[in-house]
């Protein structure tokens, strides 16, 4: 175990809050040391709050479904928060946050990956597919049509996660037999149970030979 | 008006795909927490780390002081909830006692109590500042054993204040009177508390519009209640507060009742005056928002040698919290499902210092059925008797509890078909003797019921200028697919095709219906569709004028564009005519439907048997359910397929019951150490079999006039007790303690 990180003097709670003291203090000093006389208002208007989140936030280049973001973003901000609170792609799901539930499902370069335990400063030039990016237009991906045909969800809320998982299944090569498509998609849970139904669109797209 | 029965019916009955289904997959179906407000803002629970006593100070400093943090509220800085000071109203449902009142006062009633909201303007920055709040407590003593307090339990305040409520002490013929019997047995049954666990984290957004007008996208299987619930707390006119739960990601029956954490967003968003989001995380769903309690049941029963009951004896004590009387009818399929002459049921409850429970799927009657099923096998098995033999020996043709005839009741043919289909005549009478390589087989049923029931509810609906037809009403959809089903009916009730028909719901500002709760959604909002189509025909009947004057409105159609007659192709009026007639208007009804007085001259239920084949690792103790069949008396089936995935998913939720779910306490702090997804397992795909579905599809008129009976209960009553009893038919042993680990096969 890597005690050397164990430093009792700095608890690692209080590191965020030590480096943005510190962030605060220099972005008033720098202001201090040019421009003495709107300190005053500068600390009225809390201007040093945002020199210092403007410090912490990192460049960031995604192409999400086919469009390309510039975006700043708090190192700390997950893939999954950076998709619904910030760009609006609610369609990407929060069940657990903690990657033991497959909700937050999406495909980076391809790959599928939870979301919620990816932080999106990680994924930088990355090619990140959500949900939203899975029909061609108004027409549907093969997997979300086999979905609807075998009710393969009840209340939808693990649904995006389970297509992206699916769709990706098929493609790893995971998907040859009932017993390993359950394997192979038991990271995404259906509280709802509609496992059975899931399983058996799975198998019709991949049996249907269509592109997926 | 006599209810017009729903007839010839070419959508009901259709498999049809769902209407919302094209949203749900491509991710622009809306939840609560997905709606993007103007300048929202993001609120972060702190809970307690007691299980009870009293806060003594709390420290907000840092946490203020901490990066785009807006406010801090707790006790000491919340503004006051009018209603939280008026009196308690005890005859509110579901619970009676005082719901916990959120920032109230220093009082700490469970672990993980909300003591505080952190409001700022991200979630991350949010999350961090709660992690800055400090808290010192004066603890005192708590109570979250079950087992040391099981004596304290009590009869429940309902029952004492009204001698005919149901969970009244029940004795049929004579108290006890199994112990006459010649073969007799009595075992006790357990299970931990489980967690409803939707996928979707409870999650609200609340906007004060104007300072007495609210509105909230909120997770929650009422609008209406909802409604009325915070309309209380804020003394406000029912029509000023707007709850919306267009589609709500689960619920399983934690939306039957308001949480602390809901009025915690209220209070943030009239602090910060922005509009709040507040998403529990997946360790707060265990902890405040309702759960299965955990229950102890002691079940004696006496038969004669050729396998006639002479009698059942089933106590329950059942957890709630300190503050809040949860019941549930636990002990009801006791008293009506088999012949027995006697039939003694005691209920009871026991407050611990945890937060309230709520009902969970198939609520009671799927604990009491634990019970009474594994006692049925278990009776059976001293007999020598197949299991389903010794039901059938104990079938009623009449409710033996209200000495009335049933509705209908077809759990003979529900018994028959899930045999065939499970292959029960490969069951061993001897258990543990069928073996494949290092798995033993088993088989094993359990029967549920659940009450048909019906309540009162209204619909709006208009016919539109380009003939499509639009209906309202304020009931829910956590994932049956209640909007499809009210299409279906609406499409034969009118004679148009569904695709021109629209049903909204979740929204309280629609007639009012009642909570998506205890399987009688269809019964209760479909009757209403029934009665709003009908009247709209009537109401265009006038307009047509002559041509249909004196047609019955099942004659009538709407079909093309116009209203024509089943009987006579020549009459026809078209939709532009009948408006011209209506001043240029949109053509509108809203009709309410309530059950009628059949419900006092039958007794009405679903019925539902499960079969389950498992196999038993020898060495590893290991379950594999490997094949399920659910078979359902729910009278008709609306749509066979979305009522299939009901079933289906009930029958995997039971599956979860059965072995895997169970939440533990560690009693040093009154807390549970099973807090998310990895520590608390429910079915995942690689537990979930093949289910085979049966349904009788009959349709029962006394319940209401579409047929239906309501399945959502029913799909998971008597799971669990199937599982088991396969287990023992696979290895001789009874176990009699939920969830069936390994550990408890080895
Ligand atoms: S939200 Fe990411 S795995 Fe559950
Ligand atoms: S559809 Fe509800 S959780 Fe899967």
């Amino acid at each position: 175990m890597a005690q050397e990180n164990l430093n009792p003097t700095a608890p690692a709670d209080d590191h965020d809050e030590a480096r943005r003291t510190f962030l605060k203090q220099t972005s008033v000093l720098t202001a201090l040391a040019l421009t003495p006389g709107p300190v005053v208002q500068a600390a009225a208007a809390q201007w040093d709050e945002k020199v210092a989140a403007a410090f912490e936030k990192v460049p960031l280049k995604l192409d999400i479904n086919g469009k390309k973001y510039r975006l700043q973003v708090e190192p700390r901000t997950t893939l999954l928060d950076l998709l619904r609170e910030q760009l609006h792609l609610t369609g990407t799901k929060k069940g657990c946050d903690y990657g033991q539930c497959g909700a937050c499902t999406v495909h980076v370069d391809g790959q599928r990956v939870n979301s919620c335990l990816t932080l999106a400063v990680m994924q930088d030039g990355r090619k990140v597919t959500t949900i939203e990016g899975l029909a061609e237009g108004d027409k549907l991906h093969p997997m979300q049509e086999a979905f609807i045909k075998h009710d393969g969800f009840q209340c939808g809320y693990c649904t995006p996660g389970q297509i992206m998982s699916a769709v990706a299944c098929i493609r790893e090569g995971h998907a040859n037999s009932e017993g390993e498509i359950r394997e192979y998609m038991s990271g995404n849970i259906c509280r709802c149970g509609a496992y059975p139904n899931i399983v058996a669109a799975i198998q019709e797209v991949k049996n249907g030979g269509q592109k997926v | 008006m006599k209810e017009q029965l729903l007839q010839d019916g070419k959508a009901v009955g259709d498999r049809m795909s769902r209407v919302d289904g094209r949203l749900k997959v491509t991710g622009a179906a809306t939840y609560s927490a997905e709606y993007a407000l103007p300048n929202l803002v993001h609120a972060v629970l702190v809970g307690s780390t007691i299980a009870k006593g009293r806060i003594r100070s709390i420290d907000t400093k840092a946490a203020e002081r901490a990066p785009g943090v807006l406010a801090v509220i707790t006790h000491v800085n919340s503004p006051k909830v009018p209603g939280f000071a008026a009196k308690q109203n005890p005859d509110e449902p579901p619970t009676i006692g005082q719901p916990l009142r959120v920032f109230y006062d220093d009082k700490i009633y469970f672990n993980d109590q909300p003591i505080a909201v952190v409001v700022a303007d991200t979630l991350e920055r949010a999350r961090y500042a709660a992690g800055l709040v400090k808290t010192q407590y004066a603890a005192e003593p708590h109570q979250t054993n079950f087992e040391a307090n099981k004596a304290r339990g009590f009869l429940p305040t309902q029952a004492k204040r009204n001698p005919k409520s149901p969970q009244n002490d029940y004795d049929r013929g004579q108290k006890d009177g199994y112990q006459s019997a010649p073969v007799k047995l009595e075992a006790e049954y357990v299970h931990e508390s489980e967690m409803h666990n939707p996928m979707e984290l409870q999650s609200i957004i609340a906007h004060w519009e104007a300072p007495d007008r609210l509105t909230v996208y909120d997770k929650v299987q009422a609008v209406k209640g909802t409604q009325r619930a915070f309309a209380k707390d804020w003394a406000l006119p029912e029509e000023n507060v707007k709850v919306i739960a267009t589609f709500v990601g689960g619920a399983f029956g934690n939306g039957l009742h308001n949480w602390p954490h809901e009025t915690a967003a209220i209070i943030a968003a009239k602090v910060t005056n922005r509009p709040v989001k507040l998403v529990l995380t997946r360790e707060q769903m265990f902890t405040m928002v309702g759960y299965r309690p955990k229950t102890w049941q002691r079940v004696a029963m006496g038969a004669t040698r050729d396998g006639k009951l002479v009698g059942i004896t089933h106590e329950c004590i059942g957890q709630t919290s300190s503050y809040e009387e949860f019941t549930e009818s636990s002990v009801q399929q006791t008293r009506m499902m088999y012949a027995a002459p006697n039939v003694s049921t005691r209920y009871r409850i026991l407050g611990l210092d945890i937060s309230t429970p709520i009902w969970m799927r198939g609520p009671g009657e799927a604990t009491g059925a634990f019970a009474l099923e594994s006692a049925i096998d278990e009776m059976a098995h001293l007999l020598n008797l197949d299991p389903l033999e010794f039901r059938l020996r104990n079938h009623t043709d009449t409710d033996p509890e209200k000495n009335k005839p049933w509705s209908t009741k077809y759990l003979k043919e529900c018994f028959q078909a899930g045999a065939e289909r499970i292959g029960w005549s490969k069951r061993r009478m001897q258990p543990g003797t069928l073996r494949e390589g290092d798995w033993l087989v088993g088989y094993g049923m359990g029967v549920g019921t659940f009450g048909a029931n019906r309540g009162v509810a209204k619909v709006r609906a208009v016919l539109r200028a380009d003939g499509s037809v639009l209906l309202q009403s304020a009931t829910t959809d956590i994932g049956p697919g209640t909007g499809t089903a009210m299409v279906q009916i609406a499409a034969d009730a009118l004679g148009l095709s569904p695709d021109k028909i629209r049903f909204e719901l979740g929204n309280s500002t629609f007639p009012t219906a009642p909570s998506q709760g205890g399987s009688s959604t269809v019964n209760t909002v479909g009757s209403a569709v029934l009665a709003a189509c009908t009247e709209l025909k009537q109401k265009l009947q006038q307009l047509g004028g002559a041509a249909f004057a004196g047609a019955a409105p099942d004659q009538l159609t709407l079909a093309g564009g116009q209203l024509g007659l089943r009987t006579n192709a020549a009459a026809k009026a078209s939709l532009a005519d009948l408006r011209k007639q209506n001043n240029g208007q949109d053509i509108e009804v809203t009709t309410e439907a309530k059950p009628g007085d059949a419900r006092q001259k039958y007794s009405m239920y679903s019925f539902s048997v499960h079969f389950a084949e498992v196999r038993v690792h020898a060495l590893t103790g290991e379950v594999r359910v490997t094949k399920m069949v659910s078979c359902a008396d729910a009278g008709t089936i609306v749509n066979q397929k979305t009522a299939g995935s009901q079933m289906i998913g009930g029958a995997i939720g039971g599956i979860g019951m059965a072995l895997h779910e169970g939440a533990l306490m560690d009693d040093r702090f009154g807390r549970y150490v099973t807090k998310d997804l990895a520590d608390y397992h429910v079915p995942v795909h690689a537990d979930a079999p093949p289910v085979e579905v049966f349904f009788v599809n009959k349709p029962d008129t006394l319940v209401d006039p579409i047929g239906t009976k309501g399945i959502g209960e029913i799909a998971i009553i008597g799971v669990a007790p199937a599982i088991a009893n396969a287990i023992f038919n696979a290895t001789g042993k009874r176990v009699r303690e939920l969830p069936i680990t390994p550990d408890k096969l080895i």
